[in-house]
């Protein structure tokens, strides 16, 4: 599903990625570790396209296309899905409204009907349920006074609802409680399907207690040092990040 | 400076030709107004309140009074927002009792025109006429002053709630007479318990050359509550200078919204003298330019009276190469303790060579007060537009959405439906057509 080759990024001119390869299939979860500056920020971001970041070398290929010559708003209306760690409050728009645009934005791309009022608040309905969400916070702007839980939460509702083949969530468990982050990862766990690749970028190996990876990468310096099953995890948090940057 | 004074000559000329009439006061009034203007003249940049917008290009047109002129309602159509409301109009600074409709209104309210007002109930408009609208430093007000004969006039007995809302329609039809210029007035006198809803509407024929310069007096007794709005919709090529002065007694509540989205230049002034405790007044403001053209707001809500909150927004979008001045100032006096003031003043940019210059003006004499200020100008943010992509929005779809929020929060606050679905129909065409422009470019 996900193929990345060589990649090599710089932003404001300084290397951040130096030479990224990477390989996720469909129903494949994989778990990016790493220090704090080590990379694994910019990774999410360049994949959804974020256009602070230049690819200066390497290949990036998405269900067979060339990932990075696509314009963000294509990738994901192609299924792609970033879950961002700090999710941007836009005020004067309602999530509501917000969320249908999404929707249809994608459905319209997929050749399906757009959703009409009533559908759309069933489906609503139907998903918010699973992360919690409360009615007001669909009525308010988006994210715009939400707190950080609520904010990461709303991120995996949109998740529910756009249904993405391949998503990358970008330290979903930072500023989270743990009552939060279980409903955070119930809602990940409950879109696992042997249809859909989920990459979860993470500092500390807490979440993945919840999101059970089958891979494992550990970042460091724009490299990946070191890949392995979800016992990897559990040994970085045991031993620290510090035995494999020596490496 | 003589070439100052060559240019005023044809404005001192045609002072003296207008025409008298009417009661001894008014007389007086226009005649103190003549001589001030006289001696003010056309205001400069060296103006502390003109710094940043010269009225050079109107000092410089041969303007002739506008003429009397009879229009069909077919040429109205478009600019009222809703057949059946009660509405004057005022074609070329003259009531059109034609194109009015004044009756059906709870007893004892009185809609219409100014200057019947003045001939008839004389001593009534005597007791408002001029008060608020000084002209010792305000030399268009002077000007308007020396010209003013009519207009339209709102009349509300105490304890009255005028359930349908009241537009006042000002149309400029130069025809085939070249530039001409009217003086309108506005009188709003709504006493002590009663409820109005009032639109001020200014239009012209698109692509001529005019220029209005009107003035509004608008009183508040105690308790009343008064929902104001002034849309500003004339020809791109016409110029607009408009000064609203309302005073607001104990407890009243006054709400105004200014909508700018025509002329070349642009100036209002709203003044708000919050003069009795507990009066709360709300000053909002959208405004919208492009081209060359120049839109400058300058507000002023004196805090006379203790425990009165008030509210200001004015947001502005700007393409072309458009400037705009925001200058809001706030007096809080030293009775005035408890004041709680809040301004807020955002811009957005189109385009590299559009630009604003905005300045909030606090003057505080009161000690136990709350006053806050932002003014935030910028581009469109970077960080929202990449979010709402990163959701499937096309860049084009994200970036509307997000100007239309921009503008969303003064047009949402407009209580009169009709009017909030015109507003937004021609601010979002006008939109359509400058970001169409920008992205050309």
């Amino acid at each position: 599903m996900l193929d990345i080759k060589d990649l090599h990024v710089t932003a404001e001119s300084q290397p951040i990625l130096r030479g990224i390869d990477l390989h996720v299939d469909a129903g494949e979860v994989h778990a990016i570790m790493g220090p704090n500056g080590s990379g694994k920020s910019t990774l999410a971001r360049v994949l959804a396209g974020h256009p602070e970041y230049e690819v200066t070398a390497g290949q990036v290929t998405y269900e067979g296309r060339d990932l990075l010559a696509m314009d963000p708003d294509e990738r994901a209306r192609e299924g792609l899905f970033m879950a961002f760690q700090y999710p941007v409050e836009i005020a004067g728009v309602n999530n509501a409204y917000f969320l249908k645009a999404a929707l249809n934005a994608k459905r319209k791309h997929q050749g399906l009907p757009e959703l009409d009022a009533m559908e759309f608040m069933q489906l609503i309905r139907e998903k918010s349920k699973l992360l919690e969400i409360d009615q007001s916070m669909l009525s308010r702007a988006v994210n715009e006074g939400f707190s950080g839980g609520e904010k990461k939460r709303n991120e995996i509702f949109q998740m529910a609802l756009l249904e993405p083949r391949l998503a990358i969530l970008d330290e979903t468990d930072s500023g989270l409680d743990i009552d939060a982050l279980k409903i955070v990862a119930n809602g990940v766990n409950a879109m696992r399907s042997p249809d859909r690749a989920i990459v979860v970028v993470t500092h500390y190996q807490r979440l993945l207690d919840y999101i059970v990876p089958d891979f494992v990468h550990v970042l460091s310096a724009g490299r990946i040092v070191k890949s392995g099953g979800k016992e990897l995890a559990i040994e970085l948090e045991r031993r620290g990040y510090g035995w494999i940057e020596a490496a | 400076m003589p070439q100052v004074a060559e240019k005023l000559q044809p404005w001192i000329t045609a002072l003296e030709a207008r025409r008298d009439g009417g009661p001894r006061w008014l007389e007086d009034l226009r005649a103190r107004g003549a001589e001030r203007f006289a001696t003010l003249g056309f205001p400069t940049t060296r103006d502390e309140e003109w710094r940043f917008t010269s009225v050079a290009p109107i000092a410089a047109t041969e303007f002739v009074p506008a003429p009397e002129r009879r229009l069909t309602e077919s040429a109205l159509e478009g600019y009222l927002y809703s057949e059946a409301a009660h509405r004057v109009v005022v074609v070329n600074g003259r009531f059109s009792p034609e194109l009015s409709r004044t009756g059906g209104l709870p007893a004892g309210v009185r809609i219409g025109s100014l200057g019947s007002a003045i001939a008839e109930q004389a001593d009534e408009v005597a007791r408002y006429f001029g008060r608020l609208a000084t002209f010792n430093t305000r030399a268009f007000v002077a000007l308007n002053t020396a010209f003013a004969h009519d207009g339209a006039c709102v009349f509300v007995p105490p304890g009255v709630v005028v359930d349908e809302p009241v537009q006042l329609l000002f149309v400029s039809d130069a025809g085939g007479d070249g530039p001409v210029v009217a003086h309108p007035r506005v009188l709003v006198v709504a006493s002590e318990r009663t409820q109005i809803r009032i639109a001020e509407t200014y239009v012209g024929v698109p692509g001529q050359v005019y220029l209005t310069n009107a003035v509004s007096e608008i009183f508040l007794g105690e308790h009343a509550v008064l929902d104001h709005y002034k849309v500003q919709e004339e020809s791109v090529q016409a110029f607009h200078i408009g000064s609203l002065d309302a005073h607001l007694s104990r407890s009243s509540t006054f709400s105004s919204h200014s909508f700018a989205l025509g002329a070349r230049i642009v100036r209002n002034d709203a003044n708000a003298i919050l003069d009795g405790e507990g009066a709360e007044c709300t000053l909002n403001g959208l405004y919208l330019a492009d081209g060359d053209r120049l839109v400058d707001n300058h507000t002023m809500i004196d805090h006379a009276k203790a425990h009165c909150p008030s509210h200001e927004v004015y947001k502005g979008i700007l393409g072309g190469r458009a400037r705009a001045v925001f200058n809001g100032k706030i007096v809080v006096r030293q009775d005035a303790q408890k004041t709680n003031a809040k301004q807020t003043n955002r811009a957005l940019l189109l385009s590299d060579n559009a630009s604003i210059n905005t300045k909030p003006q606090l003057e505080i004499f009161a000690d136990d007060v709350k006053c806050t200020h932002g003014a935030a100008i910028g581009q469109i943010d970077e960080d929202a537009l990449f979010y709402l992509r990163a959701r499937g929005l096309t860049f084009f779809e994200a970036r509307d959405l997000l100007i239309h929020a921009f503008a969303g929060e003064i047009l949402d606050r407009v209580q009169i439906e009709p009017l909030r679905h015109a507003l937004e129909q021609e601010l979002y065409a006008q939109l359509a057509r400058d970001l169409a422009e920008a992205d050309a470019a």
